[in-house]
């Protein structure tokens, strides 16, 4: 009787542990999300969507180029990334159990797990060395790079999901593979490719490292993709470790519209992942 | 589902038609960087010559001295500066002639943050240079506390900030301290980046500065106006002639006379430890660097033009910022070596 | 003459090759990252050899560079950040798919994700200015005598090893966690269910399903382990960027990783960036080994059910919680 007690009792205090495990995870992400909010949102204004940064000592100024920047970074990047991620995902699907499949898959997740300073390295010595610029375009190739494993396993997946009927259904009417996959397939799983894409997008768009020495940094927009271009994580870590109180400030704001923008991402790619779980369970 | 397709779609279209929306009239833009040491005024500069020329953009990164001249060797950026002249051997790796055009004055001030001391500190070169060794290590020590008598000085360890980048001004107080102390001439030498003994890295004057106004007890060193417009208290420091001097626009300019008088053809001379009356011991002139062949004519155009502004309006922005106007004689030397850069 | 037939194998070959074409880009990228770091380092390779593995002084000035204090930091930062990590990130997935009732789970599963979705940058941000303080007044009211031991020598700077750790467990712990919970549910029903009728309580219940999952829950903690090597923004800020080799928690030190960061665009000569490339070469050569490990423990566990309707958010959240660097 007494083991058995004690048996509950021990049952009874790891339920207790593990849910204060997740009380302890969710302390750090409240802290930092009120820290954001509140030392970030009372800097937020007009001026700091519309325009450039100051010069040092002069208060006032935005970041307006440092978030075009960064959406511009990230369409280069989703340019690159998502044919080559897409394509290769439904080579793994449609051939998927030759062992060049597997090796694929293996270093995608290596590639995945890369740290993303070391693709920085990567980038710089691809596209920065050779030309003798620094570019937007070889930032973008950085970030592309880091989505591709992500965007090349979710499709993969995505497209397992969509019932084989359909393919053999298009085959069965003459199509070729190619017009089976592409015209029938995909379009079938785009939620869940879309989801993918949507994720690493969201990964990415709060890189620093790779940029650092890719696009370097811009006090100016510029839309010439072979020039160097702000981007929000930059121009924050530039003004976080200055001294200046009005840089600090805007430090917090930038990373309040990076925070919400990864967060539309992310809450977008739920939306679109909840819908497609109750199309396949009708 | 949709809906969303077609939202995803002109979000996707929007963000291709972004170069089409923003783009402006034919805008040249110019990349420079380098030291951090001269940031805030050539900030002021490029903004308020962009003023004058809309259609000019320079865009300037302080990523540190080091990375200036690495940049610009590498000709990933068309100009460079630094506080730390370039050495030969530097130079002969270049892949041209590079120039050094001195721009302003600024002065290196040992800044800390001592609690519950407000009055301005006494340093002498040998007590800096015993403490960045790590040989001075609490703030209590008799060698400070003998040159500043009647302060209370707590007893707290000294953290010793430094830079963690490849910085000029860090090769001007070491190239200071070296000519102080023998010692640490031969424990550190003098360099953009050197092997500090102690102590903790911040990047660029800004990381410096940061650091020491969060850290109780540290001391470090940035360029005068990082102290002056964050607030952070800096010492004075024993010169040459055995004054203490603190740093002012009138204690650096006195510290180029006589560099003034006997510059080098190209520019590059150190007057660290400068003898005189009034003279702050760790001054310096900072430069731009530029090829003396540019395979860019009409950037190169641009930049002369931009220089020769700066060399003469350009100087009055320097006074509000801490900086010091360059010497008479130094402009003159400037404008002339300006026509050997071939446009 | 071409027949449907042939015609039609012509157009299937084409799409194999077109599409494995793709496919091999994600190859040659791996590889050739590989390449290209081993290009462009092997001046400092061929002039350092095993001595850059072991030599603790990283003096640019003379040219002399040796990559310990860095491994040493990047290794024993992600260690401490990984004990601190995994018993709250396993309690998590074990409480998430084992013990939270049914409304609860997504919601809460929802927000560790969020916590993934913080860039580094911000995490770095949050360090500076709230975290590195705090952390200095635990330093500052240390009792002397824990300050005699030497995991808690040093000044009270705010900014070293035990604020990096800190930092680096809050953002391993979703990612830890997601794959481990990713792991549990692939751990068939039967084995809960054959513990449960032997009349085992909760918790013992879960370690038969743990016991079952061991090598794929391993392979979530390398994993994690991974992630913390290679985190760059959010530890330089914190760290103190002094390349020492130190035990204590409160000494500033220096990661592979943040000296990259600092250092690159400053590498004054060719040996100086070749040396931090080798350091970036050892940093990718570590993270290869160390995920391809975890995903063979992880795949062990996890290929039975493969055939067994995988779900989307499956493979999204597998590699979707890959905090920003």
């Amino acid at each position: 009787m007494n083991r058995t007690r004690r048996r509950k009792a021990l049952s009874g205090l790891v339920v207790l542990l593990c849910g204060a495990a997740v009380v302890t995870a969710l302390v750090p992400l409240f802290f930092v999300f009120v820290y954001v909010l509140q030392k970030g949102f009372s800097s937020l204004n007009w001026d700091f969507f519309t325009k450039m940064p100051k010069p040092v000592g002069e208060s006032g100024g935005g970041m307006a180029n440092a978030m075009l920047g960064t959406l511009y970074l990230i369409a280069i990047a989703a340019l690159i990334a998502v044919p080559v991620g897409v394509i290769a995902g439904v080579y793994l699907s449609e051939y998927g159990k030759k062992s060049f499949a597997s090796l694929v898959r293996f270093t995608a997740d290596v590639l995945n797990g890369v740290p993303s300073i070391v693709i920085g390295i990567f980038a710089y010595g691809l596209a920065v060395l050779p030309v003798k610029h620094f570019s937007a375009l070889a930032g973008g190739l950085a970030l592309g790079f880091m989505m591709i494993p992500i965007i090349t396993r979710t499709t993969e997946e995505l497209l397992n999901l969509v019932p084989g009927t359909l393919r053999e259904g298009a085959l069965a009417l003459g199509a070729t593979r190619a017009r089976a996959s592409f015209s029938v397939m995909v379009p079938a799983a785009l939620p869940g490719i879309m989801t993918g894409i949507l994720v690493a997008l969201a990964r990415i768009a709060g890189e620093t490292a790779p940029l650092l020495f890719t696009a370097f940094n811009n006090r100016y927009f510029s839309t010439n993709p072979f020039q160097p271009i702000s981007s929000l994580t930059v121009q924050i870590y530039t003004y976080a470790v200055s001294p200046y109180d009005d840089w600090h400030r805007q430090a917090w704001a930038g990373a309040l519209v990076l925070v919400a923008m990864i967060f539309v991402f992310s809450v977008l790619a739920r939306v679109v992942t909840r819908r497609l779980e109750r199309m396949h369970r009708t | 589902m949709k809906a969303m397709r077609f939202l995803l779609a002109l979000a996707f279209g929007a963000l291709l038609a972004l170069p089409a929306a923003t783009a402006q009239a034919q805008t040249v833009q110019i990349n420079g960087a380098g030291a951090t040491f001269p940031y805030p005024i050539y900030s002021k500069w490029f903004s308020e010559y962009n003023k004058l020329h809309p259609d000019v953009e320079i865009n300037y990164q302080s990523i540190g001295s080091g990375g200036g001249i690495r940049q610009l060797s590498n000709q990933t950026v068309f100009f460079g500066a630094s506080d730390g002249p370039m050495t030969d051997e530097q130079l002969a790796g270049a892949p041209g002639p590079i120039m050094h055009l001195p721009t302003v004055l600024g002065g290196v001030v040992p800044v800390y943050n001592i609690p519950g001391v407000d009055s301005q500190l006494k340093f002498t070169g040998g007590v800096l240079a015993d403490i960045i060794l790590g040989k001075v290590t609490k703030w209590s020590d008799p060698a400070i506390a003998k040159l500043n008598p009647g302060v209370k000085l707590p007893v707290t360890d000294i953290t010793v900030v430094h830079r963690s980048d490849g910085s000029g001004t860090t090769y001007i107080f070491v190239d200071y301290l070296s000519k102080v102390s023998p010692d640490f001439k031969k424990t550190v030498g003098v360099a953009t980046s050197v092997n500090w003994p102690v102590g903790v890295g911040g990047k660029g004057n800004e990381g410096v500065a940061g650091l020491v106004k969060q850290t109780p007890g540290s001391i470090g060193y940035v360029e005068l106006i990082y102290a002056s417009q964050n607030k952070i208290a800096y010492g004075s420091v024993q010169n040459h002639d055995g004054e203490f001097v603190t740093a002012s626009l009138q204690s650096v300019t006195t510290a180029a006379a006589g560099a003034a008088r006997a510059m080098p053809k190209d520019f590059r001379v150190s007057i660290t430890d400068a003898p005189g009356k009034g003279a702050y011991p760790i001054s310096s002139f900072t430069w731009l660097l530029f090829y003396e062949k540019p395979t860019d004519r009409p950037k190169a155009k641009i930049m002369v033009d931009f220089m020769k502004w700066a060399l003469t309006d350009g100087q009055k922005y320097c006074a509000e910022l801490g900086y010091a106007p360059l010497p008479r004689e130094v402009v003159a030397l400037e404008m002339e070596a300006l026509k050997r850069i071939s446009l | 003459m071409k027949t449907p037939s042939s015609r039609r194998s012509a157009d299937d070959r084409g799409f194999r090759l077109g599409t494995g074409f793709f496919a091999l880009l994600v190859v040659v990228l791996v590889a050739g990252i590989f390449w290209e770091l081993y290009r462009t380092s092997h001046l400092s390779i061929a002039k350092f050899g095993f001595r850059f593995w072991t030599g603790k002084t990283w003096d640019p000035v003379s040219g002399e560079f040796g990559a310990m204090p860095f491994i040493w930091g990047t290794l024993y930062s992600s260690l401490l950040a990984m004990l601190i990590s995994t018993p709250i990130a396993l309690g998590i997935a074990i409480f998430l798919s084992e013990l939270s009732p049914k409304p609860l789970r997504t919601p809460l599963a929802f927000l560790t994700e969020l916590l993934a979705a913080i860039p580094s940058i911000v995490y770095g941000l949050w360090g500076v200015f709230v975290l590195v303080p705090l952390v200095r007044k635990l330093q500052v009211v240390t009792p002397d005598w824990m300050r005699k031991i030497p995991l808690f020598s040093g000044p009270p700077l705010g900014v070293g090893m035990g604020a990096a750790a800190l930092i680096l467990a809050v953002m391993v712990i979703p990612f830890t966690s997601s794959v481990a919970r990713e792991v549990l549910k692939a751990v068939p029903s039967t084995q809960r269910e054959a513990a449960y009728a032997l009349g085992a309580t909760r918790w013992e219940a879960i370690q038969a399903a743990l016991r079952f999952g061991r090598t794929g829950i391993i392979g979530a903690v390398i994993l994690g382990f991974g992630r913390a090597v290679g985190e760059t923004m959010a530890v330089t800020m914190v760290i103190g960027n002094n390349p020492q080799v130190s035990a204590s928690l409160f000494k500033p030190q220096y990661t592979m990783a943040a000296v990259i960061a600092n250092e690159f665009t400053e590498a004054a000569d060719d040996l100086y960036l070749s040396a931090l490339i080798e350091i970036g070469l050892v940093l990718f050569v570590i993270t290869v080994i160390v995920n391809a490990i975890s995903r063979l423990l992880i795949w062990s566990v996890t290929r039975e059910v493969r055939f067994k309707a995988p779900k989307a958010p499956a493979a999204a959240t597998r590699t979707a919680p890959k905090v920003a660097a």
